[in-house]
């Protein structure tokens, strides 16, 4: 080739020059688990859900979502959404509202009328499941996606167990409870109601079953000791708030007294007020600050003119005067009797003092451990007696919908995984994506959307729902507020900022590539990467 | 050159991709999308340069490039004064520029591409559109008496600057355009005063400005959006336009190969930089401050103002170059009254 005058070398491109040689670090993709996932007791993809969501598609959010729970209407109305008390964001503005994003998936579900797919192939194996309560309904419904044969016997007169006969309607409406198990048994599942199970090893011969899952759920209302005289009425939670299915509304009277101070304590105080109490006053032997309830429901039923006595308790019952003695913490945070006494004047008390389970279908099973009046189980949802597994309320736990739920689940995995002869089936779970992990630069100022309530007024004189839900346009817009913690969303950030242009994208969906041959290691993709999932690794040396 | 030919319409929206922070900003239309987001974007300044590790100024001169690339139809010379950007990119007989570009001396940017434009015009292609670019040096220092002239003449060229606040590829020197305070190879950390005096520099954008030319404009790699749009709107003028781009330098400002943009938003968010466009003599628009931050926070992870955090007691330099701040936030408005 000739060359123009004084040049004597042809022009090369600088790409023969591989930079990548510099680097001593070198950036890597990563997924990292995100907050609100590690926080779901119901093992939620919330992220993968919402990532659905944000683009519009939501019968694939409801899809993904339902792969992990099938109960997303209840779920969206009665979850206490740890995801939410443990979402990134909240150290941006305010947590995403994932709850209220579940429940317009879960409602827009019913009203469309989306199904289950039924199972590909059929294992032949049978499995009972004990209780139709959310744990119960659960393992039902993971059992039958894959492929088992599955009978729910329920003691009650309908399916729901504590959902429908503990969680009072102005939380929960009952048509929402009734739809998503219709959907369930729409499957193939077999659920007979007013069937209860006094004898497990009998039940397991009899129908042939192959496993069991037991949640019989904690319907028997613990006792305290509380000298009555004269005519007083004194009932429990259980049966005050299981009388409000169906049956003519108990008389419980003007002025009502409830003796506790957890959730079911508030259920039953605003339902009093429902039921025409003029007044409900909550007797608690501890503090606002101790109380187990959760602080919005206390707010609630403030908002609904509950009254709340705090450290005391009742001694005695004589007609309609109640004694009270006065308490007060000791350094430990624990109540101590005062002998300071006063008098309460009621029509009715109610004792919310927690439930206990009742485990007499257990006295034939061989090898079951009860240990605090629950059943003891391993890891896997085991009990004692090989291919008897238990959850839900009946097996050590925190007492929620959503650990309910998420202990069906895992015994189903289990069960699944015992009938088909595999011990592992653990797997091994990403690095938490945690904010000091992000860049929130990136991410716009988008507060929270409020969800409606129903004016406290309008409140006590009926069980109407008091949350109101999401309509479209606002569940799209907290959907996307959605920070994608710890997973690439494909933002192009490390594309743009790589200064050797050593960021290959590879199309939509399908993310991008490092090019070592000439990246130098400088870090930007890592620091500009607005959810963390880029990783710098030392290179070796 | 990527093997895309096309926009990358059809990929997924996300929300924090609506506006102009993240690069790939495809809630907005698709004109107004990012041109680095995309698989088509001309690399014009490609992979295997020599710059170092987190360069700022090679990241800026792929931006604006890239956009002018897209606003010409790839119908674009460059000419390059000397600087990092002419080392690192071309050492003969190797370039990292897919464009056709040149380079002469260290002060004649202006003047060439001056000339170019003149030569496009007298051969019948007035489609083939100029851009000049240098450093610090070469535009503020060196090449300033011919980018005044190429001014004055209002000659059809885009001059690009980008400011590393230095001379970063001989050694790291001052320039005229280095900020009060910071140490350099030439305004050592010792003595009475350590490092670069107060009261010195210029702030060329404003010279610009004050030759009443038809666009002048401030960006940052910190803010691609703004910096595409300026460059974009730029080529749809013609005469006389001057870009001023905050380019940091990690070899030379003693900073993380990877806190190159942080650095350029800080500088932004502290109103140490000042954001802005101008219209033939007159500010037109100002890029407001987000989240406003003490000068503290963009001096400290910087190794050139190490001398002023030595000791207990904190240097009171620090509170001047905060004044200095707050006055650029008064006279630009860049806090939200």
């Amino acid at each position: 080739m000739k060359h123009p005058y004084a040049i004597t070398l042809d022009v090369g491109t600088s790409k023969a020059n591989h930079t990548g040689s510099w680097r001593t670090k070198r950036p890597v993709y990563v997924d990292r688990l995100p907050p609100c996932n590690a926080a779901c007791p119901a093992g939620e993809d919330i992220q993968g859900w919402l990532s659905l969501a944000e683009q519009g598609d939501y019968e694939a959010a409801w899809r993904a979502l339902t792969k992990n729970n099938p109960l997303p209407a209840i779920m969206g109305r009665v979850c206490y959404h740890p995801c939410e008390t443990a979402c990134n964001r909240a150290a941006i503005d305010e947590s995403v509202g994932i709850n209220s994003v579940e429940r317009f998936l879960g409602d827009l579900a019913i009203e469309k009328d989306w199904v289950f797919d039924n199972p590909e192939t059929q294992t032949g194996k049978k499995v009972l499941v004990v209780g139709a309560g959310p744990a119960g309904l659960s393992a039902a419904y993971h059992l039958r996606r894959a492929g088992h044969g599955v009978a729910i016997r329920e003691a009650g007169p309908l399916a729901g167990g504590m959902m429908r006969f503990g969680i009072p309607k102005y939380r929960l409406p009952r048509p929402i409870i009734d739809a998503e198990v219709e959907r369930i048994v729409a499957m193939g599942v077999t659920l007979s109601l007013n069937d209860k199970v006094d004898d497990i090893e009998k039940a397991m011969t009899e129908g042939g079953f192959d496993a069991a899952f037991l949640a019989v759920g904690a319907h028997i209302a613990r006792r305290a000791y509380i000298p009555a005289a004269g005519a007083a009425k004194v009932m429990d939670a259980v049966s005050l708030l299981r009388s409000m299915e169906g049956e003519a509304p108990p008389l419980l009277g003007r002025k009502v007294v409830i003796y506790g101070g957890g959730n079911t304590a508030l259920d039953v105080a605003r339902t009093a007020r429902r039921l025409g109490a003029e007044e409900a006053i909550i007797v608690y032997r501890r503090t606002r600050e101790k109380m187990p309830a959760h602080d919005f429901e206390l707010e609630e039923a403030l908002e609904e003119g509950v009254s709340m006595k705090w450290l005391s308790t009742i001694k005695a019952v004589d007609g309609g005067k109640m004694l009270i003695e006065k308490m007060a913490l000791d350094e430990t945070g624990f109540p101590q009797p005062t002998g300071e006494m006063e008098t309460l004047e009621a029509d009715s008390l109610i004792l919310a003092l927690g439930q206990d389970v009742d485990l007499s279908l257990l006295d034939r099973a061989p090898g079951i451990t009860i240990e605090n009046g629950v059943v003891k189980v391993g890891p896997d949802m085991q009990t004692g007696r090989p291919g008897v597994f238990a959850g839900g309320d009946m097996a050590p736990s925190e007492r929620t919908v959503t650990v309910a739920v998420g202990h069906g689940k895992k015994a189903a995995r289990y069960i699944d995984a015992w009938l088909r002869g595999i011990s592992d089936i653990s797997t091994e779970k990403h690095g938490l994506a945690s904010a000091d992990r992000l860049n929130a630069w990136y991410y716009e100022d988008a507060p929270a959307t409020v969800r409606p309530m129903l004016e406290a007024a309008r409140r006590v004189k009926s069980f109407e729902e008091v949350a109101g839900g999401l309509n479209e346009t606002n569940a799209l817009y907290e959907a996307r507020r959605c920070l994608s913690c710890g997973n690439c969303f494909e933002c192009d950030n490390c594309y743009g900022v790589c200064p050797d242009n050593a960021v290959i994208k590879l199309g939509p969906g399908k993310g991008f590539q490092f090019n070592y041959d000439f990246c130098k290691g400088c870090g930007l993709c890592a620091a500009e990467c607005p959810c963390g999932a880029i990783d710098m690794v030392a290179e070796d040396i | 050159m990527s093997e895309a030919k096309t926009m990358d319409d059809v990929q997924k929206l996300k929300f924090y991709q609506k506006g102009t922070l993240t690069v790939g900003n495809r809630l907005v239309d698709e004109a107004e999308r990012n041109v680095q987001a995309s698989q088509a974007r001309t690399n014009s300044l490609t992979s295997g340069h020599r710059a170092c590790q987190g360069c700022g100024e090679a990241l800026g001169a792929r931006y604006a490039i890239d956009a002018a690339m897209r606003a010409s139809g790839g119908n674009l010379v460059a000419v390059n004064a000397t600087g990092c950007l002419e080392v690192f990119t071309t050492p003969y007989p190797e370039t990292s520029w897919q464009m056709p570009w040149m380079h002469s001396l260290f002060g004649n940017a202006a003047a060439v591409a001056t000339g170019v434009a003149a030569a496009m015009r007298v051969t019948g292609r007035p489609n083939a559109r100029v851009v000049a670019q240098g450093g610090d040096g070469g535009t503020t220092d060196i090449g300033f008496g011919t980018l005044s002239g190429m001014f004055e003449r209002n000659d059809d060229v885009l001059y690009i600057c980008y400011d590393n606040e230095g001379y970063m590829n001989t050694g790291v020197q001052r320039s005229s355009a280095t900020p009060p305070a910071a140490r350099t190879a030439t305004t050592p950390a010792i003595g009475s005063e350590p490092g670069n005096v107060f009261g010195t520099g210029k702030f060329l954008p404003k010279i610009a400005v004050a030759h009443e030319i038809p666009y002048v404009a401030t960006a940052s790699v910190a803010d691609l959006h703004d910096l595409e749009a300026k460059v974009t709107k730029a080529m749809g003028v013609r005469g006389a336009r001057y870009i001023h781009i905050n380019v940091p330098c990690p070899l030379g400002w003693g900073a993380a190969t990877n806190d190159t943009i942080r650095l350029a938003r800080l500088a932004i968010e502290t109103g140490l930089f000042p954001v802005f466009e101008a219209e033939h003599g007159r500010i037109t628009a100002v890029r407001k401050i987000r989240d406003r931050r003490p000068v503290t926070e963009y001096l400290k992870p910087q190794r050139r103002y190490a001398h002023l955090f030595k000791g207990d007691k904190e240097d009171a330099r620090v509170a001047r170059i905060q004044a200095m701040a707050d006055r650029v936030i008064a006279e630009y408005g860049l806090v939200e009254a």
